[in-house]
């Protein structure tokens, strides 16, 4: 539809003049199709791809005999038990249906719930894996995004008071719970957490806990 | 009194600037637009502070809706000679006694995720209407009496070894079916999983 206006030419005697014809567009209809073009892309377009935590499993161990699990120390162990509507315990050590049981301590997903709990228990790591980024980010150490990465490997396993976590949950927590908990591992620099079948003796555990 | 008689003007506005801009606009979105894949379920998903980027080829997606169905998710691969869809579909059908025939087969390939029993498959791949074919998505068996997740991932990772897994669900999905899916996962010797997730960013510090 483009419009192009003709100059009118006199019809009656002079010169003929050659036909003026002006150079204007109608640019609507494209203005238009372009509109619609972006907002088309706009729409459909998926800015932020989807990140990925990755979480590696312990091997399914098909062997039921208590000999034969893998042992772990009871005085590094948290182990944080994850409940319906929102609710959160950790307690210490390992509970024994024959022994008298730890005490369980109610905390929550705040900043100042369980993060705190495992800042406290991970402060070596914490810190030097803290100190570490700082220089890179500051100049005073130059590093290659990998070689970071195996020098916080490596630092988190240097410490070995540093605990491991067990989490737990029950049929009642949502996924997200999960996530959550795992992302605390990542931002509190954890190295060995592992998520595991909840126990009966800690299922009564909670059912006995303070509301 | 005689009126004024305004001289007519179509009022002419210069629009090239305007379509400069529109079109360097259209230019930026058309190349860094990547298509959002279509999916079987609308799934909301947690947040963490991980920076990974999840993989767009040779992935398996388990996908995990708030009402705890389960949908499945798998590309044909980096080598387009092969279809794996399609042969991961022959190889089911046959486990199962269903027949496809080549056009179904064809068009599984093309498709994406999808949440039924393979008995339904069939139908599904029949349906034009896309509105009638989100009906068939009534999520996937995975109880152990008929554990078509088990099957799938199976013939998946038969097909394809460099498959990596990653599992979406949604933030309200329960835990239970999650870590009933990971069971399954484990039981094909899967032990590493992506959970996809949302980037939020958070800062921990050391009270003194």
């Amino acid at each position: 539809m483009a419009e192009i206006i003709q100059a009118e030419g006199k019809k009656k005697g002079g010169k003929r003049k050659p036909k003026k014809f002006s150079t204007h567009i109608d640019m609507t209809p494209m203005v238009d199709l372009m509109c619609l073009l972006i907002t088309f892309f706009m729409l459909t377009t998926a800015f932020s791809k989807p990140k990925a935590m990755e979480i590696t499993m312990p091997e399914k161990n098909t062997d039921k005999d208590p000999k034969n699990q893998p042992l772990i120390s009871a005085d590094k162990t948290i182990n944080i038990l994850i409940s319906g509507n929102d609710k959160l315990y950790y307690y210490l050590g390992v509970a024994d249906p024959n022994k008298p049981l730890p005490q369980l301590f109610k905390t929550n997903y705040s900043k100042d719930g369980i993060r705190n709990v495992l800042l406290q228990r991970n402060k070596i790591v914490f810190k030097a894996v803290a100190d570490l980024k700082e220089k890179v980010i500051k100049g005073e150490l130059i590093l290659a995004d990998s070689a970071l990465n195996n020098k916080i490997k490596a630092l988190k396993k240097s410490d070995i008071k540093a605990p491991i976590i067990l989490i737990k949950a029950d049929d009642k927590a949502k996924y997200k719970n999960m996530v959550d908990i795992i992302d605390e591992m990542a931002i509190t620099t954890i190295a060995s957490y592992a998520v595991v079948d909840i126990s009966p003796t800690e299922l009564k555990m909670i059912a006995a806990a303070p509301k | 009194m005689p009126k004024i008689k305004l001289p007519v003007k179509t009022p002419h506005i210069d629009m090239t600037p305007m379509v400069d801009l529109f079109a360097l606009l259209l230019t930026f979105f058309m190349l860094t637009t990547s298509f959002r894949p279509q999916e079987a379920a609308i799934i909301d998903t947690p947040n963490s502070i991980s920076e990974k980027i999840t993989p767009d080829k040779n992935v398996i997606t388990v996908l995990i809706g708030k009402d705890n169905k389960v949908f499945l998710n798998f590309d044909n691969g980096t080598d387009t000679s092969v279809l794996i869809r399609k042969e991961v579909l022959k190889k089911v059908a046959d486990q199962l006694n269903l027949k496809f025939t080549d056009k179904e087969l064809k068009t599984f390939s093309t498709w994406a995720s999808f949440g039924m029993p393979a008995e339904k498959i069939k139908a599904w791949l029949n349906t034009s209407d896309s509105k009638d074919r989100d009906k068939f998505q009534i999520g996937m068996p995975i109880d152990s009496t008929n554990n078509q997740l088990n099957l799938w991932i199976r013939f998946i990772r038969l097909q394809n070894q460099n498959a990596e897994v990653a599992i979406k669900g949604d933030a309200n999905a329960d835990f239970k079916t999650v870590k009933h899916v990971m069971d399954i996962l484990q039981e094909n010797k899967v032990n590493r999983f992506n959970l996809t997730t949302n980037l939020q960013k958070e800062e921990a510090k050391l009270k003194e």
